[in-house]
C-alpha cells in the first residue's frame, strides 16, 4: 500500500488540518497518509476533517510528546 | 432541468455564520464552507501550548459547524496575504489593532477568487446590520460588498430582508421571503432559531473569533513592531505573542519567559532562532532573549531568569546562557529583588 509521511511537528492547529488537507489532494483514493504532529489539538482537529471530507482514520496513537494519525484517502478526493 | 446552484459560506465557527448557511442550505443550494487562518485566529490551539490545557482539548468550532451542518469546510492558509491587511488597513484599526473592516472585504474577495475557481455561484456571510461596531453597520456592509468585489454575489441570509436583493435573489435562486431581517447587537433572534435547528454547544467567544481583538494581545503586538521599527512579522512572532511572560526592561531587548512546562517545551523549538537562558543551580524556566542585548543586559536578564525559578529566595543562582548556535556559558547571579518594575511588564 502506498503510504506518505506528512512532518507536521511544530506546528499549531489549524496549520497540520491545513497541511493534511492540501497532501490529500493530491493523493490517490485508498492512498494512506501518516501525519505526525506535535499539538495535541489534532487529536479532535484531523479526525473532524476526515469526517466532513469522507477520509477514513485507520489509527491514531501518540507518546512522547508527538501524535500520529494514519489516514486512507476517500473516493471522493477533493 | 433546474441547475443545482452551490454557494461557498464563510465559517468562522461562531453562530451567526452556521445559520447563515443553514438557512440558504435549507433552500436546496449546495453549500460547503470556507474558513481562513490568518494567523490571529482564536480557533488555533495555541492554548493547547499549556500544560493545564491539555488535558481539556479544545474543539476546532469551525470544524466542529462544518460538521453539525454535514457540509465540507475549506481552510485556506492566508498568513502572508493577510500581512498587507493588518500592516495597512486602509479603513483603519478598530478600539485595539484589529482591522475588521479591512479584514471582511479581504476575507470575501477570497471567496469571491475561490468561487470563480471552483465552480460555485455565490457567497453567504453570517453578517448581521449593527451586531459590529466596525464591519457590519449600516453604511460599512455595502463596503465590503463594494471592495471586495463580490457585489451582489455576496448574500446575508440573516438581515438579507433589510438590504438591496443579491443576484441570488433576483434570479429565484433564493426565495427573499425566507431569508431573515435581524438586526442590531442582540443574539435573541439568533438563539431563538438555533434552538428550533436543534443547535446546541455552540461557540460564543466574547472577543470574537481573532486575537487582535484583545487588548493585552494588540499590547503586544504594538510592542513588537516599536522594538523591531517596521510592522512586518513573521508567524513565529505572532504565535511567540501569545506564549510566556513577555518582559521588556530596556527598548533594545525583551525576555519571554515559560511560565510552565508546556510552555517551555514549545520555546524549546525556538532555540536556534534566540538566546536562551536557564537556571542549573535550581530548577527553573526556559527563557528566550529577543533583541540585542549588551552582556550587561544578558546578565539583567540572567537575574531575572533566577528570580522566575526555585532559585529565588537563593543568594546565588547559576545560569546557562545558549547562543543561537548553541554555545554555552554560565552566568552566577543574584535573582532580582521579587517585585519588577510593573512598566517591564507587556
Amino acid at each position: 500500500m502506498n503510504r506518505e509521511i506528512l512532518n507536521a511537528r511544530r506546528l499549531l492547529c489549524p496549520l497540520p488540518v491545513i497541511r493534511t488537507q492540501n497532501k490529500i489532494k493530491e493523493m490517490r483514493p485508498g492512498a494512506h497518509l501518516e501525519v505526525i504532529c506535535t499539538d495535541p489539538g489534532v487529536m479532535q482537529d484531523i479526525p473532524a476533517w476526515c469526517r466532513i471530507h469522507g477520509h477514513t482514520v485507520l489509527e491514531t496513537h501518540s507518546g512522547n510528546h508527538e501524535y500520529v494519525i494514519l489516514i486512507e484517502v476517500g473516493g471522493q478526493n477533493g | 432541468m433546474n441547475t443545482q446552484r452551490k454557494a461557498v459560506a464563510l465559517i468562522s465557527g461562531g453562530l451567526d455564520s452556521m445559520l447563515a448557511a443553514k438557512t440558504v442550505m435549507d433552500q436546496g443550494i449546495h453549500v460547503e464552507g470556507i474558513n481562513f487562518f490568518t494567523g490571529f485566529c482564536v480557533e488555533g490551539h495555541t492554548h493547547a501550548i499549556r500544560e493545564k490545557d491539555r488535558a481539556k482539548p479544545k474543539r476546532n468550532n469551525s470544524l466542529w459547524v462544518a460538521e453539525q451542518l454535514g457540509i465540507k469546510l475549506h481552510i485556506i492558509d492566508v498568513i502572508e496575504e493577510y500581512k498587507n491587511v493588518l500592516i495597512n488597513p486602509k479603513h483603519g484599526y478598530g478600539a485595539h489593532l484589529n482591522p475588521c473592516l479591512d479584514c471582511k472585504i479581504f476575507m470575501v474577495n477570497k471567496a469571491k477568487q475561490w468561487i470563480a475557481e471552483n465552480g460555485f455561484d455565490f457567497i453567504i456571510t453570517g453578517e448581521v446590520i449593527g451586531q459590529r461596531p466596525m464591519s457590519q453597520r449600516k453604511d460599512t456592509m455595502p463596503v465590503v460588498a463594494r471592495e471586495s468585489g463580490a457585489d451582489d454575489l455576496l448574500l446575508r441570509p440573516l438581515c438579507a430582508r433589510n438590504l438591496t436583493p443579491t443576484l441570488p435573489e433576483r434570479e429565484g435562486w433564493i426565495d427573499r421571503e425566507k431569508l431573515h431581517d435581524f438586526s442590531g447587537r442582540s443574539r435573541k433572534p439568533q438563539m431563538e432559531m438555533a434552538e428550533r435547528y436543534g443547535f446546541h454547544e455552540y461557540s460564543q467567544p466574547a472577543g470574537g473569533c481573532c486575537f487582535l481583538t484583545d487588548k493585552n494581545y494588540s499590547a503586544k503586538l504594538a510592542d513588537l513592531w516599536q522594538a523591531h521599527g517596521h510592522k512586518d512579522y513573521e508567524l513565529d512572532d505572532v504565535m511567540l505573542l501569545k506564549v510566556g511572560r513577555h518582559i521588556r526592561p530596556a527598548p533594545h531587548f525583551k525576555l519571554i519567559v515559560a511560565r510552565e512546562e508546556g510552555e517551555g517545551r514549545f520555546l524549546q523549538g525556538y532555540r536556534k532562532e534566540f538566546v536562551s537562558m536557564a537556571a542549573t543551580s535550581h530548577n527553573g524556566p526556559l527563557v528566550l532573549i529577543d533583541g540585542s542585548p549588551s552582556a550587561e543586559d544578558l546578565y539583567l536578564a540572567a537575574g531575572i531568569t533566577a528570580r522566575y525559578g526555585q532559585g529565588r529566595e537563593a543568594e546565588q543562582v547559576d545560569v546557562k546562557i545558549t547562543d543561537k548556535d548553541g554555545l554555552e556559558r554560565t552566568l552566577r547571579v543574584k535573582p532580582l529583588a521579587k517585585e519588577l518594575p510593573q512598566e517591564w511588564y507587556i
